[in-house]
């Protein structure tokens, strides 16, 4: 069997046990998930970027603010059903992330990530600035009443747990095909040495543009969700920390790895949620947990994994 | 007819200047198509920095660059890969931490429309011609410079090139290495127009159709090897300078 066929088996195996999991988990542990599958698809995002291009970005959470907005304004304000808010997010993730990307790239390296922040800074501003429809810091509720698609009742948690494994499996395996094509290959080519690529004659420059319209759309995809399914858009999603955790949860699983992104953001979903329930400094621990990841499994844990133990993961 | 009075790549008065320092200046080249041609001259003579001129890696300052027949002076590099050109670094640049076959895939695979099987044996092929077939599931990282240096040939001559721009491709190579090399080389000759940077004055007089010497950033000749053994401006150039 094919490396590339072992991979999508061993991943279509691991969201079989996913859509097992929630007859097993209790409340609490089921509604968790439920989120960190939305949160993982955004990092997946992040990761197509970051993991397989070698493009370290700072701003993505105006990716994701662009999706949630993108659904949650047009369904608030002009009365649109589930089904066309979350195309509007969609299309405002790819319209944001074609721009974003044409004029970032005319930087590389650490200017990249100082105009990708300052970009997504702007964004942050912008949401505060028309607070009038926004709500700025404050959000808004999207009405249960809303979260309703194609006759399913997406606040209902069987429902909304059912619906993030949707999301987060097609993403997952939208990702692993990206990955093993050709187009995703020459990512890969640029991430490990970008002038060899150009002088094999690709263009370097439009790939990467690509890939980030490629990412910037599933984090666009991931807000949009969110807010439908937890009922809430709101600028903190938008500000630097919301661009700071996607980076965070990929290194952790590890970059370059289609299942690292679900692995991190659930390692420190759950660290913060442990570490809070002992101690006010939580955010101490969570930092000296990643800071010991980082120093001893510096590839992360789905990294480290594969290449000790599956060296065919995409 | 006209192919045989138009160059198959040719430059007009090309030069480069870093800051102050003149690397290349005002350099008119022409070789015919099929020719092996050898560029050789002393360290910093600007071999690298007219080579990487040609296939668009350093843009010129000024001069134009005529490839069978087309200005591509203002190309970008990929399009003229694209165009039929491959160039090897002179400092080995591939994909260290991709497979052997990997590195090599990404050279040929957009020339085959995506014809699978066309794509896995360019692959194969390529690795053949340098020897390293038998390595190709290995680690590109792992393998000694000289078979790094190989590696980098089999990813251009898997393109199918018309044209073939090697930078000190010998350097680092065993002699046994050196002679396959040499062999290459000519069998690929003929069919493809080379530019080879090289040190090795053996390897020049054994691969070599002609040979243009650059010093200081200008010809100082160009002839068949034995006009330029022969060439008292090309000795003096070299005088003090032991060429390995
Ligand atoms: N990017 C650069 N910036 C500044 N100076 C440069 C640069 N590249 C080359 N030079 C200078 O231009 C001159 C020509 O360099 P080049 O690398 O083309 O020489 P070369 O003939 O290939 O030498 P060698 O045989 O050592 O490879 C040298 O003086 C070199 O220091
Ligand atoms: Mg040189």
């Amino acid at each position: 069997m094919s490396d590339s066929k072992k991979s999508v088996i061993f991943h279509l195996g691991f969201l079989g046990l996913l859509f097992l999991l929630q007859f097993l988990l209790p409340a609490y542990h089921h509604g968790n998930l439920a989120r960190i599958m939305v949160l993982a698809t955004y990092a997946m995002g992040y990761n197509i970027l970051f993991g397989y291009t070698g493009l370290l970005s700072l701003g993505h959470a105006m990716f994701f603010a662009a999706g949630m907005y993108g659904m949650g304004l047009t369904m608030t304000h002009l009365g649109w059903t589930a089904g066309p808010a979350m195309v509007a997010g969609f299309l405002a993730g790819v319209l944001v992330s074609a721009g974003i990307g044409f004029l970032a790239l005319r930087t590389s390296g650490v200017s990249f990530m100082i105009v990708t922040l300052m970009f997504a800074q702007a964004g942050f501003l912008t949401i505060l600035y028309f607070g009038e429809w926004t709500r700025g810091d404050e959000g808004f509720v999207i009405q249960q009443a809303d979260r309703v698609f194609a006759g399913i009742d997406l606040s209902d948690p069987t429902n909304r747990y059912l619906a993030a494994l949707l999301l987060f499996g097609l993403c997952l395996m939208l990702t692993i095909r990206l990955m093993q094509s050709r187009f995703g290959h020459v990512l890969i080519a640029i991430r490990e040495n970008e002038e060899r690529t150009q002088m094999l004659g690709y263009h370097v420059h439009h790939h990467k543009w690509l890939a980030v319209i490629a990412s910037g759309t599933m984090a666009a995809v991931a807000g949009a969700a969110y807010a439908l399914l937890f009922g809430y858009a709101g600028a903190t999603f938008a500000s630097v920390q919301y661009s700071i955790f996607p980076l965070l949860w990929v290194l952790l699983g590890g970059a370059g790895t289609a299942l690292g992104p679900f692995i991190g953001t659930l390692f420190m979903f759950y660290l913060i949620d442990l570490s809070s329930s002992l101690t006010t400094a939580y955010m101490l621990i969570a930092g000296v947990a990643l800071v010991l990841l980082t120093l001893f499994l510096p590839q992360g844990l789905v990294g480290e994994w594969r290449r000790r133990v599956m060296p065919w993961l995409t | 007819m006209a192919d045989m009075i138009t160059p198959h790549i040719a430059t007009k008065g090309l030069s480069r200047n870093f800051g102050g320092l003149i690397a290349v200046n005002a350099v008119d080249f022409e070789v015919p198509k099929g020719e092996i041609r050898a560029i050789i001259g002393p360290n910093g003579a600007g071999k690298s920095t007219f080579v990487g001129m040609l296939c668009g890696r350093i843009a010129p300052s000024s001069g134009e660059i005529m490839f069978a027949g087309q200005n591509i002076t203002a190309m970008p590099a990929h399009r003229r890969i694209r165009l039929g050109m491959a160039y090897t670094f002179q400092i080995t640049s591939i994909f260290a931490r991709l497979t052997l076959k990997e590195n090599v895939r990404l050279a040929t695979s957009w020339r085959w429309n995506g014809d699978e099987t066309a794509i896995q044996h360019a692959t194969l092929a390529a690795l053949e011609q340098v020897g390293l077939a038998d390595r190709m599931n290995q680690i590109a990282g792992d393998l000694s410079y000289g078979h790094q240096r190989l590696l980098e040939i089999a990813m251009g001559i898997s393109q199918h090139p018309q044209l073939l721009i090697l930078d000190e491709p010998t350097q680092g190579l065993a002699d046994s290495e050196i002679a396959s090399f040499v062999k290459l080389i000519r069998d690929l000759g003929g069919d493809m127009t080379i530019l080879l940077i090289e040190h090795n004055m053996n390897v020049v007089m054994d691969t070599a159709d002609k040979i243009t010497v650059l010093n200081l950033g200008s010809e100082l000749a160009t002839g068949t090897p034995q006009d330029i053994r022969a060439n008292k401006a090309v000795q003096a150039a070299y005088l003090g300078e032991t060429h390995a």
